[in-house]
């Protein structure tokens, strides 16, 4: 005999009036705590948890000074990562778009980032210098914003002809550039960088935002992610440095990034803005899961796929209620 | 008196989740799976991890790179997240494969999977400001993603202090109260009846 949809839903949401058993929800919940604290303090004892030293920029300047030099010169001439980001740091570029929408840009500059002064001027000047980065640093001050250019350009243009090796440049007009760069490279060499970036001339300070895009305008930060194993190319989104589970419940977000065209930055226009697409399909997947009671097909499959037999075989047994067909 | 919002309040919360229903003694005798021990243990590993985190707030951020007792407590924690998301996704898969959502109960539902997308928003922060390379990775990759969407303009995944008031006010507070309507939600509606139960059926009814 079977009812319509209507009187099932009303069945359904009524209060349950059939068989009943002893529940002691009090008792089960003071249980499960117990378990899962013990089984909390038992991992804690046999397996720690996961804490990789942060890197710094002496330990960047010390193992990779070519690198990290190169890196000096692009903030100076404009050519790193963050100085050519877009917002919320510059205008430099118009940013990741999806269709006709500019969020990216829309959003505006809210986090500044002025890479030639915050990222290596203003902290040479915390410094007491030798008299040749003394001066150079006067020289730059002096130079009007296009000699400045001209030189830091030059250089970094040099630096890349000679594929990163500073040794290998050929003398050219690059005015203080040099002496700068090598300034910051001492100075990073000796530990007053990590600090000075930090503070940038105050006492409070906990924004690391100038010291994360430094870091990633260099290959230090990319080689260690890569040599952790912690690339977003192969689901490094959900790894975790050492021995250790990570966010394993990222697998989703972190499987678009594995596939065409998103992993394919030369693919347009998806490729080439996949984490804004990324971020848009999450979104939608998201609220996709929130309203799966809503969604024709999504919410029939627990009926048609009977895997509520085995939940509930002792009721269905009990009761000698056969499967029916949907 | 009963135009009281007071009253009003009361009687409302009365008649729908009296205190027989918020503390059972008695529960439908189709509860007979270990699929129904997840939600539990999820809300026990979200105890763990408050008490653990409570700690931790108190002793900062970087206690535990230099302190065993901080070590531990800060083990604890991470176990109990990973713990936590297991039991929570265990649940979730449990409740899609019942149609739990039936018989009215689709604001249950909603506010589970609401409490399984906070929930992540709160472990990624949680990622954020361990003060290890793992943060300044992780902050250098996401931020691209967050930015691009225009979200960080306020969310801003590399400042660390942003990110920790976040982590340890905001956001559990935010997870806390849709947990909690979520576990009002379930006591009030109660367990989903199984599917193809009728009361017509023999023995359903009694």
């Amino acid at each position: 005999m079977s009812i319509s949809k209507k009187e099932k839903e009303a069945f359904d949401a009524a209060p349950w009036s059939g068989a009943t058993k002893r529940y002691d929800i009090v008792k089960e919940g003071s249980i499960a705590v117990a378990i899962v604290a013990i089984l909390a303090i038992g991992l804690s004892l046999l397996m720690g948890s996961p804490d990789e030293t942060p890197l710094t920029f002496k330990g960047w300047a010390v193992s990779n000074a070519d690198n990290f030099y190169a890196t000096a010169v692009q903030e100076l001439a404009g050519t790193s990562g963050s100085a050519t980001y877009g917002a919320p740091y510059n205008k430099a570029s118009e940013g990741l778009n999806v269709g006709p929408l500019w969020l990216q840009k829309w959003a505006g500059v809210s986090h500044p980032v002025d890479t030639v002064n915050e990222f290596v001027i203003a902290p040479l000047s915390t410094q007491v210098m030798s008299t040749d980065i003394a001066s150079a640093l006067a020289t730059w001050k002096a130079a009007s914003d296009k000699q400045k250019q001209d030189w830091a350009t030059a250089y970094d243009d040099a630096i890349t002809k000679a594929e990163g090796k500073i040794s290998a440049v050929p003398a050219g007009a690059y005015g203080p550039v040099p002496a700068l760069a090598q300034g910051l490279t001492d100075m990073a060499k000796g530990g007053a960088l990590d600090a000075a970036l930090l503070s940038q001339g105050g006492f409070f300070q906990t924004d690391n935002t100038k010291q994360i895009l430094f870091f990633g305008d260099g290959s230090y930060l990319d080689d260690a992610g890569t040599t952790a194993n912690l690339q977003g190319g192969t689901w490094g989104m959900m790894n975790e440095t050492g021995r250790y589970p990570g966010q394993a419940w990222l697998w989703l977000y972190s499987f678009w990034y594995q596939i065409p065209p998103f992993n394919n930055e030369e693919s347009k226009p998806i490729g080439a803005n996949a984490d804004a697409y990324i971020m848009y399909l999450m979104g939608a997947l998201s609220l996709g899961l929130i309203l799966i009671p809503v969604i024709p097909g999504v919410k029939s499959l627990p009926m048609r796929i009977p895997i509520h037999r085995g939940i509930w075989r002792q009721y269905y047994a009990a009761n000698g209620i056969k499967r029916r067909k949907k | 008196m009963s135009e009281m919002w007071t009253a009003k309040l009361r009687n409302k919360w009365q008649k729908n989740l009296p205190i027989e229903k918020l503390l059972p003694d008695d529960q439908p005798a189709y509860v007979a799976s270990w699929i129904y021990v997840f939600g539990v243990l999820t809300l026990s590993a979200l105890a763990v991890i408050i008490f653990s985190g409570v700690i931790l707030a108190f002793e900062g951020p970087a206690w535990y790179h230099v302190s065993h007792a901080g070590k531990f407590i800060n083990s604890m924690h991470f176990w109990s997240v990973q713990m936590f998301f297991v039991f929570m996704v265990i649940h979730l898969w449990g409740k899609y494969w019942m149609a739990a959502w039936r018989g009215n109960r689709f604001r249950t539902w909603a506010t589970g999977a609401i409490a399984f997308v906070a929930s992540i928003a709160t472990a990624f922060t949680g990622y954020l400001v361990q003060t290890n390379f793992d943060s300044q990775w992780i902050s250098f990759e996401a931020k691209d993603g967050f930015n691009s969407m225009g979200i960080g303009a306020f969310f801003n995944v590399t400042n660390l202090g942003q990110m920790l008031l976040l982590h340890v006010a905001f956001l559990p507070l935010l997870l806390g109260v849709i947990t909690v309507i979520h576990v009002l939600m379930v006591r009030r509606r109660g367990v989903v009846p199984p599917i193809d139960a009728e009361p017509t059926v023999s023995g359903v009814g009694r």
